[in-house]
């Protein structure tokens, strides 16, 4: 976690009025403070341990024991790829590989240019289009590695045409 | 009333649904159309990209597939206006063969109403069981569910009424109900159709649950993956409250139960209970020993159900339609219907209800109509996700029930079922799903976390050409280790994967280690892609496609691969037209 000290802590401090200050309310508190900044800053997560009166090593243990929990901020762009089994079945690991070195970063990791994130998940459940990317909210289905190619041109001139 | 129906489950969505449904929108009311609605339905669990069904009241339904926005205005034209069906979009026999093959219960609103409309679900028959209940007392609740043979769909199959009757009679006065909807099974999703296509049916078996066990809160603990399924949740459950469905004094019966929806953040052994009652007090979800079981010491110290989305969707109908009726669908031990994610490499895939007993054949080639590819050979179906097991061509006569299911060594599970021909290795299966459960593994048995590891690093050596005869006994030996000392229901059927393969398809380990080949040609490190000039006819579709510049090819030349720089992506084995590169 970076040390973060420019974070304005006041909508982070609001999620806590909101949701209560039990211990029950830790993980609904997290998932509001990532929906605020796109990740749970260092500092947020020291405030909400000294709210909700427990170690900070107890929020860093529930924050690091979830997948969907993230310590860094993210790229502008989330590639998601699924690796359910019929995905798996049908290639998605050989698009997961490719995208990885296509992007030069390992899974979980962010372009250097801050543009594209790459993760896995586990099941996306639309396994009839199987294998199946997805770019933020838009999905792709049966994805070979060309379609891969002018997925990210595509992203890549929306950013550039900006 | 004439309908549309438009199919905008997340399947639907993710194939362009809501534009679908936006077009129809606008061309009923551009073309001033009188007499039609357009419903929104959940996902009616056939893949077949935008499923559009329209129903008249004079001709009955016809059914659409792979609708694009394009094709609305001639729908629209054609079928609504003059009464001719587009024939060249019609869903064919492979859609009739889907549907008829099965028997849908939990499914039967899934597709056919608005889940977001509380007035369709009454319509057909919703929230007549929970009248029913609470006109009865909680006692003969727990016995006709008991009676008509209902067991947990989550994977385990515990009876349902049991674990009811352990909460009621469990003191104190505070219980709870949760309603496990955290589908980390990768390859399952039935919870989420319901959820976003019915999701009013769990909320009522929730709440008959809660008066039979004497609970008066209740709680969704439902993946975040899923936000689609938590919005139609929330909508539910505020416009139950409205009707006194839901809330204080339900139906004027005196009986109050409230439901809030806990969104899951992402671990797949939340699914275990007592590693998800960690989870919703808001910690890391690891599990404890049992006993005590939650129905008698769970969420908060107190008695606490804990039933499956699926089963809970049973409960409706075990009590509206009599556990007589339940009963005598299904074989001895395994009643009612099941749902199956079915994928792979068959024709149509998609969520399949089916009774109890049908085997695993007739699944496959029922509804699933068969192999993808006419002629290729059914390898195996794998069964149960990282908890269940591979079984071969030979025991597809499986009955899919209970005991006979976890006599091949595979186990129920929530109802993934993925099918293999010969282009799928299991060694390679193998390993995908022991990386998914030492990735989820909470880390906190010994057996667990290093006997998984142990088992995925020699796994690993045997898929890259590093594999020794020795690795074959060590495997089982360890598998059976990790199967009867893990802590949870994880660690327990983890081993599975690895111990059916081994079982039924021990051959392929042996080539991988003898021969340092795979047969399936999936294994990377182990092939290697060449052209096969007797059957290149000089194309160059290959050199066209590889991204990594592998491919020489010159007009009028064969082509040819540079081992050095192929990142074996299979881009030009797919491009390729001759299957002339092995």
């Amino acid at each position: 976690m970076n040390k973060n000290p420019d974070i304005d802590l006041t909508p982070a401090r609001e999620a806590v009025e909101s949701r209560g200050r039990r211990r029950s309310s830790l993980i609904p508190i997290l998932q509001d403070i990532q929906k605020i900044y796109g990740y749970v800053p260092r500092p947020a997560a020291e405030m909400v341990a000294e709210e909700l009166s427990i170690f900070p090593a107890e929020v860093y243990g529930t924050l690091t024991f979830y997948a969907q929990f993230r310590l860094e901020p993210r790229g502008r762009h989330i590639i998601k790829v699924c690796q359910g089994t019929a995905c798996h079945v049908m290639g998605g690991k050989d698009i997961l590989d490719y995208l990885s070195g296509r992007l030069g970063i390992t899974t979980g990791g962010t372009t250097s240019d801050g543009l594209f994130s790459l993760e896995r998940v586990a099941c996306l459940g639309c396994c009839g289009i199987a294998p199946v990317v997805v770019v933020d909210e838009k999905f792709f289905g049966h994805v070979t590695v060309q379609k891969i190619e002018s997925i990210i041109e595509s992203y890549r001139q929306g950013a550039s045409g900006e | 009333m004439n309908k549309v129906l438009v199919c905008a489950g997340t399947s639907g969505i993710s194939a362009g649904a809501l534009e679908v449904a936006d077009a129809f929108a606008r061309e009923i009311e551009n073309r001033s159309l009188k007499g039609w609605s357009l419903v929104r339905t959940g996902d009616r669990g056939l893949f077949r990209d935008v499923l559009v069904d329209i129903v008249t009241e004079n001709s009955g339904r016809v059914s659409y597939q792979y609708i694009r926005e394009q094709d609305v205005a001639e729908i629209v034209q054609s079928h609504l206006i003059e009464g001719k069906p587009v024939e060249k979009l019609l869903a064919g026999e492979d859609y009739r063969d889907f549907f008829s093959g099965q028997k849908r219960v939990v499914l039967e609103n899934c597709g056919e109403i608005d889940p977001e409309n509380l007035g369709e679900y009454t319509a057909r028959g919703g929230y007549r069981a929970l009248e029913k209940s609470l006109r009865q007392p909680p006692e003969d609740i727990i016995e006709t569910v008991k009676s008509s043979g209902l067991k947990g769909r989550g994977g385990a199959g515990f009876p349902a009424g049991v674990k009811w009757e352990f909460a009621r009679s469990a003191g104190g006065d505070e219980k709870y109900i949760i309603c496990n909807a955290d589908e980390g099974d990768p390859g399952a999703f039935m919870d989420r159709s319901i959820l976003e296509g019915d999701p009013h049916s769990v909320l009522e078996g929730m709440t008959i649950a809660g008066y039979a066990a004497g609970a008066s809160r209740g709680y969704i603990y439902c993946r975040a993956e899923y936000p689609l399924a938590i919005e139609k949740l929330e909508k539910a459950i505020k416009d139950a409250r409205g009707e006194k469905f839901l809330g204080e004094d339900i139906l004027g019966s005196g009986f109050s139960f409230d439901i809030t929806v806990k969104e899951g953040a992402g671990a797949f052994v939340c699914g275990e209970e007592t590693a998800l009652i960690a989870s919703v007090e808001g910690g890391r979800g690891m599990p404890v020993s049992r006993p005590p079981f939650p129905a008698q010491e769970g969420l908060r110290g107190k008695p606490t159900v804990i039933n499956n989305a699926e089963t809970l969707a049973c409960v409706r109908h075990v009590i509206a339609r009599g556990p007589g009726w339940f009963s005598s669908i299904g074989v001895e031990g395994s009643r009612g219907t099941k749902v199956f994610a079915l994928a792979g490499k068959v024709r149509n895939t998609g969520l399949v209800e089916v009774p109890m007993g049908t085997t695993l054949r007739e699944l496959v080639f029922g509804p699933g109509g068969g192999m993808e590819e006419r002629n290729s050979p059914i390898k195996g179906v794998q069964i149960g996700g990282p908890s269940g097991g591979c079984l071969p061509e030979s025991l597809l006569d499986t009955p899919i029930d209970y005991s006979s299911i976890t006599a091949t060594g595979a186990i129920m599970g929530s109802g993934g079922m993925v099918v293999m021909d010969t282009r799928t290795c299991m060694v390679d299966v193998a390993r995908f799903f022991l990386e998914f459960t030492v990735a989820e593994s909470c880390g906190k048995c010994v057996p667990c976390r290093i006997g998984l590891k142990r088992m995925l690093e020699v796994l690993t050596d045997i898929t890259e050409g590093r594999g020794r005869m020795e690795h074959l006994e060590f495997l089982e030996r360890i598998s059976s280790t990790v199967k009867s000392s893990a802590l949870c229901g994880l660690g327990n059927t983890a081993p599975n994967p690895v111990a059916t393969t081994l079982k039924y398809f021990r051959q392929e380990y042996v080539t991988h280690i003898k021969e340092k080949k795979c047969p399936s040609g999936v294994c990377l490190k182990l092939i290697e892609f060449v052209v096969v000039d007797e059957k290149c006819k000089k194309c160059g579709k290959c050199y066209g496609v590889c991204p990594a510049g592998a491919v020489s090819w010159e007009k009028g030349g064969y082509a040819s691969i540079d081992r050095e720089k192929c990142i074996k992506c299979r881009a030009c084995i797919n491009a390729c037209p001759f299957s002339a590169i092995e």
